[in-house]
């Protein structure tokens, strides 16, 4: 039975782990520590953590002005509002002078489930992958983002993980490799490459599994780091599959497929075909029902593989 | 605490006038750029970098230094002006301000400066980056101190009220915040644009101490700095009454010389009023 965990307990707990590990990191919070999982830094390390109340934009430049000084501060709240409320502080303030500063976007994707559209982020990949200096990581599972959030205290300046509320599958094992900038393949397969990020990870496992029983053979690439994106894996894939779908659990529009369209379009063009949200907002649901109403299950990926083939060169 | 040993007034005085005659000169060669804020601002940053903060130029990222942090990035003629004096940079180098490849940009960029503390452009965020130095400097047991320029028609943005609100919650003594009360906005006086009265008492009501001050008086100016930091448990905020374009008549009290550069016959104008500035004192002595 494959173990259930939510991406934002892998982004908790190496959050308490940073905090023994490296003095340099702080966290602050908009009075969404509990569902951030923020609270456990913060019950450990009372003097590293900073409230800073439902002031989003506020946070983001505090947070700015602690990486000044040689700090390394995490911030989080829900994706829409670190991504839309306080775009403009991260683009001048922090991208452009390319402070350190570490973001952690929660409730990602339509699986945040009841809460509804307003706090279903579904925007953040496309805007934080056009700010220049900025790096954007989609972890697959709670393993993953555990890693990633090491990771981002490594590298030097500003950088998004994005993680989601509901419990999903842990895919990935401790030893699994994670390089940033690096995708890597979870099913090796020729006929049809799927390259997926966050949860849409698993879907598009589940999706190749169905495919193979119908004799199609699909690669399934998790490609967790969106920017800097890693070409090589998506020109190979094109190469050598002759056909992309690229899947997320967000808008299609400037996304994580817009993101892998570009590399592709550019290098090898092959036809393509998009999962993800198609230009409307959430809705209220549980998670399992968004992910149908929204067409990113497996079940859509099957066919727009089907249909992506008929169109695949010669 | 122990004051430093103040320069000679009419020193800095004369000192504000070489300032305003170069960012006149640097706003006319630049073509554009922001005159009035720049001009009300001089004094306010005068006493600062001749005065009260501790600073290296030759050593820009000394790190007890104190930190000035630029809210209103339009001011920035200003700003470089007092830095090139002050020994950042060379001076003819104001000459290259707003130009493709200089270090001087429209707006200020820390990574292209040395001595910028922030790149800074988006109005209403110095305050909350002022607060994330402050908070640094005491977590690191520093003691140096933080003080950061906003424009009154500044706090018109949301923002500045939730940094107003974090520096005192966190009682942050280390940090002094300054705001040029021009009166003036783009669009015309704060008061019809959005009412910001009273400005003090807004202030205090956010559980800072509040210190009112002519902003052009040097003497005052310094006073205000030494009080700030002699205020403990709580942020000090400055409100030094200014006047936009102050030392040039025809900009004085002018909302549309915000944003607009003199052009040829407008700055030689400018400069031949302010050669001909006198100093207070001489002032005085004529009203005598």
């Amino acid at each position: 039975m494959t173990e259930m965990k939510a991406t934002r307990d892998g982004y908790g707990e190496a959050l308490v782990e940073l905090g023994k590990t490296n003095p340099k990191v702080v966290v602050l919070g908009a009075d969404l520590t509990d569902s951030t999982r923020t609270l456990w830094f913060a019950e450990k390390f009372p003097d590293r953590f900073f409230e800073i109340g439902i002031a989003e934009q506020d946070m983001l430049n505090t947070a700015a002005g602690l990486s000044l000084t040689g700090k390394i501060p995490f911030v989080s709240t829900y994706g829409v509002f670190v991504a839309g409320r306080a775009w403009d502080q991260i683009r001048t303030t922090i991208c452009y002078a390319n402070l350190n500063v570490k973001i952690g976007g929660a409730h990602g994707g339509v699986s945040v489930g009841p809460d509804g559209a307003t706090h279903q982020a579904l925007e953040e990949i496309t805007l934080m992958r056009v700010l220049p200096n900025m790096k954007v990581i989609v972890p697959c599972d709670a393993i993953e983002t555990y890693k990633a959030t090491m990771l981002a205290a490594e590298i030097k300046g500003p950088a998004y993980i994005r993680f989601g509320r509901e419990k999903i599958p842990v895919i990935t094992k401790k030893d699994t490799p994670f390089k940033l900038g690096k995708a890597a393949t979870f099913r090796e397969g020729k006929d049809v490459s799927l390259i997926a990020c966050g949860y849409m990870v698993c879907e598009s496992l589940k999706a190749a599994e169905k495919l193979e029983k119908k004799g199609v053979s699909a690669r399934v690439i998790n490609l967790h780091t969106v920017k800097p994106i890693d070409k090589e894996a998506i020109i190979k894939a094109a190469k050598e599959t002759g056909a992309i779908i690229a899947c997320e659990e967000h808008q299609i529009m400037g996304g994580f497929g817009s993101a892998v369209a570009e590399v592709v379009v550019e290098n090898y063009p092959v036809p393509m075909r998009f999962i993800g949200i198609q230009d409307r907002f959430g809705e209220s649901g549980t998670p399992e029902e968004l992910i149908k109403e929204f067409n990113l299950d497996s079940n859509d990926i099957v066919k727009a593989a089907e249909e992506v083939l008929e169109h695949k060169h010669g | 605490m122990e004051e430093k040993k103040r320069p000679d007034i009419k020193k800095l005085e004369k000192e504000a006038t070489e300032i305003r005659k170069d960012i006149i000169k640097m706003l006319g060669e630049a073509g554009s750029g922001h005159p009035g804020g720049s001009l009300s601002s001089v004094e306010i940053l005068t006493g600062l970098y001749y005065y009260k903060m501790r600073h290296e130029p030759k050593k820009p990222d000394w790190p007890d230094r104190d930190r000035f942090i630029l809210s209103k990035g339009h001011i920035c003629p200003a700003l470089y002006t007092v830095m090139a004096r002050c020994g950042y940079f060379p001076k003819e180098e104001l000459m290259t301000l707003r130009k493709l490849h200089s270090r001087l940009q429209g707006h200020p960029h820390m990574l292209y400066l040395p001595g910028l503390e922030t790149s800074c452009g988006s109005l209403g965020q110095g305050l909350s980056i002022a607060n994330g130095i402050a908070l640094g400097a005491r977590l690191d047991r520093k003691d140096y101190r933080v003080y950061c320029l906003l424009g009154d028609g500044e706090t018109d943005e949301g923002q500045v009220w939730e940094a107003a609100m974090t520096a005192s919650h966190y009682k942050l003594d280390n940090l002094c915040a300054i705001i040029d009360r021009n009166r003036l906005q783009i669009d015309g006086f704060t008061e019809d644009v959005m009412k910001l009265e009273s400005v003090k008492e807004r202030w205090a009501s956010f559980g800072w101490h509040v210190i009112e001050i002519d902003g052009h008086s040097i003497k005052e100016v310094m006073d205000a700095y030494d009080e700030a930091e002699r205020t403990k448990g709580k942020p000090t905020m400055i409100i030094a009454h200014t006047i936009k374009g102050k030392g040039v008549s025809f900009m004085e009290d002018k909302a549309e010389w915000h944003g607009v550069a003199p052009k040829g016959e407008q700055i030689e104008l400018a400069l031949k009023e302010l050669n001909m500035k006198p100093t207070k004192e001489q002032l005085e002595e004529a009203e005598a």
